[in-house]
């Protein structure tokens, strides 16, 4: 049972889905010309990787990993802003019924408003540079993060933090040693929800906002007919999105190895 | 020690006022073991929460040594119903929070610590996780917690319940050869007879809501006592007086609802 188990089925989908693709082109069942073939979006995108032995100049040769560099440097300067203001602030609205009163609603109406709706308005704020996209994907990570960081902490059981106060613990020390690492778990969970939506908002903010970097290529590639780099920058995308996601949940393993004590008991 | 004096406790369920306690009174003196016994509801555990701080009487008020109950302290070490460990904390990080709290030195609450869990028989669980261990374990590090503060007062809100009846009868053993060395003050509610008696000094019978306290009994065994005593005609005599007021409570609260 074990090993029938651990066969690499999660192959079978994704190999039947290019299958599809495949003969889907092969057989001209879409029409000729727009949607390329797997074999050509990997030709491409090697030469995207690699750059050409032809000696010609194409914003599509040898220039993949510059990108990746500025929309990776974007979503981890984003992400962490929105972290840094996100967690102590939805500890605070946790934790005090006056923080909760005084920001909690206004998160809570804001947060329906797209970061795409933002758009135009970070760019006439912040014109066409790395700011815009930075406050839409700080704004972006910043409700999800928010949003867990306050469950998590309105979480803590209460015998934790009575056991705490019995044992002489003052409001500071309730806070770091009893309320934070019993909403580690949540603020995680905030963490990979928020990476998710930082790599939303980069793509998003790379195609209008600023002039590199990944949504910049697959919004530029449409415009000049380069289909199979536009299906490159997806896969490019979905890949790094599913990189840190995976960096996050190592994470996570590191610093809450009780919950997974807990999990096996 | 302890000194509760016409304490009475009401709170609001549905826009209706409910009396939970009414007119407690209630003197442990210091070193007396003290069990409340109880039909479930009767208000005995926030009784207990009202004297370690947790919550405030409506009425009426609640010293320890003179002085009137304002919020938790270590002064009086609780342990609870279930064992609240922190699951991110080993056994021995959980033992020694209050004192790091309270910013003893490492060298002075090592010692204590390692010869408290040997005490309890959890000598080689130290790094142990919470979740790693069994519930009565658990349980014996949420005392060790408490001896750790080297409280005068004790309280124990039905730290045995959640435990299986082979289990219960050991820790009460075991806690009985700790008070005997500690010799604490010490609060222990409870809804089990056996238990009372082969533990208190004295068992304070509560009536069913609103709670109030029916009788007081010296238990009057000697000690040091052991499990055995459970068998002795002194013993059941006392078992079958307790257990008639206990009846009597149980029926009135049933007529009530």
């Amino acid at each position: 049972m074990a090993r029938r188990l651990r066969a690499p089925w999660f192959i079978l989908l994704p190999a039947a889905l290019l299958a599809l693709w495949h003969f889907a082109v092969e057989l001209r069942w879409v029409t000729e010309g727009i949607i390329p073939s797997p074999a050509q979006v990997l030709r491409s995108w090697e030469i995207w990787i690699f750059g050409s032995s032809k000696m010609m100049i194409s914003p599509y040769s040898g220039t993949w990993l510059d990108n990746v560099a500025y929309s990776t440097r974007r979503v981890l300067q984003g992400f962490a802003l929105a972290a840094l203001v996100a967690i102590p602030l939805g500890l605070a609205i946790g934790w005090s019924r006056l923080a909760a009163r005084l920001v909690d609603p206004t998160v809570q109406l804001l947060r329906p408003v797209p970061i795409t709706a933002w758009l135009p308005f970070a760019i006439a704020v912040f014109g066409i540079y790395d700011a815009s996209a930075l406050f839409l994907i700080g704004l972006g990570a910043f409700y999800p993060i928010v949003v867990n960081t306050t469950h998590g902490v309105r979480d803590t059981n209460l015998l934790l933090l009575r056991a705490a106060r019995m044992m002489g613990a003052g409001p500071a020390t309730v806070m770091g040693k009893v309320v934070f690492p019993s909403a580690l778990p949540s603020i995680f969970t905030g963490l990979r929800l928020g990476i998710g939506v930082a790599w939303t908002a980069v793509i998003v903010a790379e195609m209008i906002a600023v002039k590199s970097g990944l949504g910049y290529v697959l919004w530029d590639a449409y415009y000049v007919g380069r289909m199979d780099i536009c299906v490159a920058t997806m896969f490019s995308v979905g890949l790094l999105g599913f990189l840190s996601d995976r960096a996050l949940v190592w994470g996570s393993r590191l610093l809450l190895r009780w919950r997974t004590l807990e999990a096996h008991a | 020690m302890i000194e509760v004096a016409g304490v009475s406790k009401e709170f609001a369920k549905n826009g209706r006022s409910i009396v939970a306690l009414q007119g407690i009174d209630l003197s442990v003196v210091e070193r007396e073991f003290v069990a409340l016994l109880g039909p479930s509801g009767c208000g005995k555990s926030t009784l207990l929460n009202m004297v370690a701080g947790f919550d405030h009487p409506t009425h009426g008020a609640v010293k320890v040594a003179g002085e009137p109950i304002r919020a938790p302290s270590p002064e009086r070490g609780v342990v609870f119903q279930e064992p609240a460990l922190f699951p991110w904390l080993s056994v021995m990080q959980n033992v020694v929070f209050g004192p790091k709290t309270r910013g003893e030195r490492a060298d002075a609450y090592r010692p204590r610590a390692a010869q408290i869990l040997e005490q309890m028989g959890l000598k080689g669980f130290e790094d142990s996780y919470p979740a790693e261990l069994s519930g009565g374990m658990r349980q014996r590090v949420g005392i060790a917690r408490v001896l750790m503060l080297e409280s005068r007062v004790m309280l124990m809100d039905e730290p045995f319940g959640a435990l299986d009846a082979q289990t219960r009868s050991l820790m009460q053993e075991l806690l009985l050869s700790v008070w005997e060395r500690h010799h604490q003050t010490v609060l222990f509610v409870t809804h089990d007879i056996e238990e009372a008696l082969l533990l208190a000094d004295r068992v304070c019978v509560m009536t069913a809501r609103p709670g109030r306290i029916k009788k007081s009994i010296e238990v009057g065994l000697p000690r040091p006592r052991a499990l055995e005593i459970t068998a002795s005609p002194e013993f059941n005599a006392l078992r079958l007086e307790v257990l008639a007021l206990i009846r009597e409570e149980s029926l009135r609260a049933a007529a009530q609802t």
